[in-house]
C-alpha cells in the first residue's frame, strides 16, 4: 500500500483520484508511526519550495524521510524537496541528492512557469518508466527546475535548458511533471511505482 | 522563436502547442449542442471531457454559466466529478468573485481558474489569488473587441465596453502575478474566419506567460495559422469541436505535418 506524506504543502484531490481510478490502494501519513503501515511512500507538493520545507520540518517527519529504505516518489516540489537546495526562498532542503533546484530564465520565447506538454527522454534504464516509450510528453507546471546531473537525471527534459524532468537514487525517486495529469502514459507511471 | 529551435542539434525537445476545447456548463449540464455519435449523454460534462482526452486534448476550460445562489456549491461538484474521471489538466471560469471560491474549486481538484469582469472590477483580487495558490494557478481571461483604431477590454460576453486597452491590461494582470492569459477577440468569436492573429501577435510578443487564443476558429488552417503567425501556447475552440467539424486527432496531424509540436 502507498502511504502519502501529508504536510500541508497543496492539494491532492487529483492525485487520490488517479489512484483511485486506477486501483492502487493508498493511505496517508500524519506522523512517525504510520510509516510501519505502508510499503511505498509519495511525497507530493505544490507552490513554494522553501514554504514546503518549512512545512515538512514542523511535521518533525525530516529525519524519517531521510532515512527511508522503501520506494520514495516525490512529485513536483515534493521532487525539489529531495534536492539540497533551491533558489526558491534561497532554502536549504533534504539533501538526498547532492544537486539543486535553481530558476529557469524567463523570456518571450521560454515563457515561466514552464507550463504545458514536453517530452522526457529516459537516460537509464528503470523499471519506473516501464512501457513508456522515449521521447513520450508529461504535464509541467513549475518556474523551477532540477539541474541535469549524470548521476542522478533519470530522465531528461529541456525547456530554456536541459533539466531533470526525473531524478533516481537507490529508494528514492522524482518526477517534476504530474502523472496524474499526464493522461495515459502519467497513470502507467503510477502503476509502475505501485508495483516497484 | 522556439518552432526553429528544431535546427538546433543540442535541443531535442520542445514544449506542445496545447489544444483547448472549452465546454458552456450550466447547472452542472453543457449548453451548447454537441453532436458525438458515441455519446450515451452529450449534456454530461464529465463524459463529454472524457471524450476529449480520450480524443487527445491537451486541456480543458470549463465556463459555468449558472446564475443562481447554488452557484459555488454547482461549480465545486462539477470541479469534483471531472478531477475524478479526466487525466489532463482544465482550469473552471466563470463568476469567480473572492479568495473562497477559488480555495474550494483548488481543493476541489480544479488545476487552474479562469477570472474575467472580477479582476477588470477589482485588479488586486489578481495579487491576493496569485500569493494565496501560485501564479500557475491563476488564469485572467480577457475579452477584447475593437472600437475605433484600439482594443478595448469588454465584459458581459463583449457587451460592456470598459476603459481598458487590451493591451495595457494584459501588462497589468502580468505584473500582478496572473499565470496565463485567456484572449478572446469578440470581433471574430462566432465568425469561424480565423483567429485574431494580428493581436494576438502582439500580446505574445509583449508577455512572459502562456496565452491561449481563442475566438474564430472555423478550419484546421486557423489553428496552423495562429501557431505559426503568433506563436501562441495554446488555442482554444468550443462549437468546431462540439460539433465534430473538426476532430483533433486531424487537427493534430496537420499542426505536425506543418512542423509545429504537439503531443499526439
Amino acid at each position: 500500500m502507498t502511504g502519502i506524506i501529508r504536510y500541508g504543502a497543496g492539494n491532492i484531490f487529483s492525485l487520490t483520484a488517479a489512484l483511485e481510478r486506477l486501483g492502487i490502494p493508498y493511505g496517508m501519513i500524519n506522523t512517525k508511526e504510520d510509516f510501519e503501515k505502508f510499503d511505498r511512500y509519495i511525497i507530493p507538493g505544490v507552490g513554494h519550495a522553501g514554504a514546503a520545507m518549512h512545512k515538512l520540518e514542523q511535521t518533525g517527519l525530516v529525519p524519517t524521510i531521510k532515512a527511508l529504505n522503501k520506494p520514495t516518489l516525490g512529485i513536483c516540489v515534493g521532487m525539489q524537496l529531495l534536492t539540497s537546495y533551491s533558489e526558491e526562498g534561497d532554502s536549504n532542503l533534504l539533501g538526498i541528492f547532492p544537486i539543486k533546484t535553481l530558476k529557469f530564465k524567463d523570456s518571450s520565447t521560454y515563457k515561466v512557469p514552464h507550463t504545458g506538454w514536453n517530452q522526457v527522454f529516459p537516460e537509464k534504464e528503470n523499471p519506473l518508466f516501464q512501457n513508456i516509450p522515449s521521447g513520450s510528453h508529461f504535464y509541467f507546471v513549475h518556474s523551477y527546475f532540477i539541474e541535469y546531473d549524470k548521476a542522478y537525471t533519470l530522465l531528461s527534459a529541456t525547456y530554456s535548458n536541459e533539466f531533470s524532468a526525473s531524478i533516481w537514487h537507490d529508494n528514492f525517486y522524482g518526477v517534476q511533471f504530474h502523472p496524474e495529469k499526464s493522461g495515459v502514459y502519467g497513470e502507467t507511471l503510477l502503476t509502475n511505482f505501485s508495483k516497484l | 522563436m522556439p518552432r526553429y529551435a528544431r535546427n538546433d542539434a543540442l535541443i531535442k525537445s520542445m514544449l506542445a502547442k496545447r489544444i483547448i476545447p472549452c465546454l458552456d456548463v450550466k447547472d452542472g449540464r453543457t449548453v451548447k449542442g454537441v453532436n458525438f455519435v458515441d455519446l450515451r449523454d452529450a449534456g454530461d460534462p464529465v463524459e463529454l471531457a472524457w471524450n476529449y482526452s480520450r480524443q487527445g486534448a491537451d486541456e480543458l476550460v470549463f465556463l459555468d454559466i449558472t446564475a443562481t445562489v447554488e452557484r459555488r456549491k454547482t461549480m465545486v461538484e462539477l470541479v469534483k466529478s471531472v478531477a475524478r474521471q479526466i487525466n489532463i489538466p482544465f482550469t473552471i471560469g466563470g463568476g469567480i468573485n473572492e479568495i473562497a471560491d477559488a480555495d474550494a474549486l483548488l481543493n476541489a481538484g480544479a488545476d487552474k481558474i479562469s477570472i474575467n469582469s472580477a479582476a477588470v472590477r477589482n485588479p488586486a483580487l489578481i495579487d491576493e489569488l496569485a500569493k494565496a495558490f501560485g501564479a500557475q494557478f491563476v488564469v485572467i481571461a480577457v475579452d477584447t473587441r475593437s472600437i475605433g483604431d484600439k482594443n478595448i477590454v469588454h465584459l458581459n460576453g463583449g457587451r460592456l465596453p470598459t476603459e481598458r486597452e487590451t493591451l495595457e491590461w494584459i501588462l497589468e494582470a502580468e505584473s500582478r502575478g496572473a499565470g496565463e492569459i485567456l484572449l478572446t477577440s469578440m470581433d471574430h468569436d462566432g465568425t469561424k474566419n480565423g483567429f485574431d492573429n494580428g493581436l494576438l501577435k502582439i500580446v505574445n510578443d509583449a508577455v512572459h506567460i502562456p496565452v491561449i487564443a481563442s475566438g474564430g476558429a472555423g478550419a484546421v488552417q486557423h489553428f496552423v495559422d495562429v501557431f505559426e503567425k503568433t506563436n501562441v501556447d495554446a488555442a482554444l475552440a468550443a462549437s468546431v469541436f462540439h460539433y465534430g467539424e473538426i476532430l483533433i486527432p486531424d487537427l493534430k496531424a496537420v499542426l505536425k505535418s506543418n512542423n509545429i509540436e504537439v503531443r499526439i
